[in-house]
């Protein structure tokens, strides 16, 4: 062990101390880590744009960011366009969402429990989720119109199929003992599915539905970006076309918090649901 | 002279038949291999019968017979009289793992086999039963315990438990304690086989260890594979209650050497 070193006197009733080097950048408490690199990555920002690097146009300063930020967070929490603007974002992402689950998971259960599902669905299913999902956003448009229908549309379009391989995944879990022990008890297959299968599952259910949420954000702006409509996506394109960078900055950020908030709630609802299951993201995971 | 009916030995149980095998013979379609041919086999009440052989003698394809998870290609599978033809529940098994579910507490995976065969109203009442069980394997205490906080041998003294729940008529074992450090593993048969008395169950062990089959049955099935079949039937005619300590008498090692002996001559072949 590289890291561990003993110490070595051998002297007659002496205890046996080890010297244990920690290294440094392990030991950092995750504050000051997170605070660092925010620091970091802010004073290079604003080093890039007051040494005239970038352009102004094309890079705001950050403090041009946060004078926008906080402009737009009042227009937001005084009930302005804006707040409508993202309220209707919202509502596609939730719709979206819902449909996402109810689908995805209707086909993975058929794709990942049926013979039929795996031979006769799987392979088209794959063939659907090779193709760039984006590109269908015209179609969308053209079937469902302007509205929030099209941009729901393509933001479960695109959030369906993590959903499907996640559920697909999780039902082949289960271990050969789990399945034996199930048969013997003489459990119908309805029984082993739900009482063990989906159970067992969960997990690789939940990673789907975790990339779905990330999907289903990107859909919904995609979708307003390619098909109009009073979401944020709208603002964001407007904002761009008038070369209102510190604009489309902030309302970049303030969608990312609605992000994060529908992927903390899965997260939530994992930990709660699937509470013997640990997950490990790092080896030095707090 | 296939047959486990050889119980001329002092201090073995004599029970009734429960369990019968006759002419039993399995070939898997897929491959044409024959697994299994002529076995024919009798397991009577309160016996402890151990089968031992190298891999391919057949051994899991047997128990899988018993268990009612496959069907033989010939023969007749006869449990407590009648025809065993899947799943029954006066068969309880045990696996290798002690295959708990950990979104159940202990006492819910004990009482599990009867929520899936009676439903949940049935489950809940059980759960006195599954606390004396417990009681009796010594996990008094754990009965609202997840399985990720049980050790190894408490994992599988809960999945004994989940296997007795239903009174089953025969208990089929299959390597149960193989994944256990020999301390706990010695223990466990120990505690099998105090189980099996109180119980005054029949069981059906597969096992690697020919010590753990000396110690634990009455009659060995000594297996030879391509294809697997009984070579012979070993009785042992070491008095009961065993203890750990009759592992060093004679009489033990002599059996252990003509069973080993059997083995070899197995491979050989």
């Amino acid at each position: 062990m590289s890291d561990v070193q003993a110490n070595s006197s051998a002297d007659a009733g002496q205890d046996t101390v080890w010297v244990q080097e920690i290294s440094l950048i392990d030991s950092i408490p995750r504050w000051i880590a997170m605070t660092f690199v925010f620091v970091v990555f802010v004073g290079t920002w604003q080093l890039t744009t007051s040494l005239g690097l970038v352009s102004p146009i094309i890079l705001p300063t950050p403090m041009e960011t946060l004078k926008d930020m906080i402009f737009v967070g009042q227009n937001l929490l005084t009930g302005g366009y804006m707040l409508l603007a993202l309220w209707i974002t919202m509502k596609e992402v939730i719709y979206g969402f819902a449909l996402a689950i109810a689908i995805g998971f209707s086909l993975g259960v058929l794709v990942g429990e049926t013979a039929f599902g795996e031979k006769a669905v799987m392979p088209y299913l794959v063939a659907i989720d090779t193709m760039p999902k984006v590109a269908f956003a015209p179609l969308f448009v053209a079937w469902l119109g302007f509205g929030i229908e099209s941009k729901v549309a393509l933001a479960a379009f695109i959030a369906t199929f993590p959903i499907v391989v996640g559920t697909a995944a999780g039902l082949h879990a289960a271990d050969e003992n789990a399945r034996m022990l199930f048969k013997t008890m003489g459990a119908t297959r309805m029984q082993t599915l739900i009482k063990m299968k989906l159970p067992t599952g969960l997990p690789q259910i939940f990673t789907g539905l975790k990339i779905g949420a990330v999907g289903v954000m990107a859909g919904a702006i995609t979708g307003e970006f390619l098909g109009g409509g009073r979401g944020f996506g709208e603002l964001i394109r407007v904002a761009a076309s008038q070369l209102n960078t510190p604009r489309v900055f902030s309302l970049i950020l303030y969608l990312s918090l609605v992000g994060l908030a529908l992927y903390v709630l899965v997260q939530w609802t994992q930990r709660k649901v699937v509470f013997w299951h640990k997950e490990r993201v790092g080896a030095h995971d707090a | 002279m296939n047959t486990a009916l050889a119980n001329e030995y002092s201090g073995a149980p004599h029970g009734a038949p429960v369990y019968e095998l006759t002419n039993v013979s399995k070939t898997y379609a897929r491959n044409k291999v024959v697994a299994l041919t002529e076995v024919t086999l009798t397991l009577c009440k309160g016996s402890f019968t151990s089968v031992i052989g190298s891999s391919g003698c057949g051994k899991s394809t047997l128990l899988k017979i018993m268990a009612g998870l496959i069907p033989p290609t010939k023969g007749r599978v006869v449990l407590q009289g009648r025809p065993v033809t899947g799943p029954r529940r006066d068969i309880g098994m045990m696996f290798q793992q002690a295959t708990l579910f950990p979104w159940k507490t202990a006492v819910e995976n004990i009482v599990l086999p009867i929520e899936i065969r009676d439903g949940a109203a049935a489950a809940k009442k059980a759960l006195d039963k599954a606390h004396e069980l417990m009681e009796i394997v010594g996990l008094k205490g754990f009965e609202n315990v997840y399985p990720n906080e049980l050790s190894g041998g408490m994992a599988q003294r809960t999945s004994i438990c989940r296997m007795l729940i239903t009174e089953p008529a025969v208990l089929l074992l299959d390597e149960p304690f193989s994944a256990l450090d020999e301390l706990s593993r010695d223990m466990m048969n120990m505690e099998l086989q105090r189980i099996c008395r109180e119980q005054n169950a029949t069981a059906f062990l597969v096992t690697h260890s020919i010590q753990e089959a000396v110690i634990l049955s009455d009659d060995i099935i000594v297996m030879k594979p391509r294809p697997g079949r009984i070579a012979e039937v070993v009785p042992v005619d070491l008095p009961r209650p065993r203890t750990l300590d009759m592992m060093t008498t004679p009489k033990f090692g002599a059996i252990v050497d003509h069973i080993r002996g059997l083995l070899d001559k197995g491979e050989d072949m």
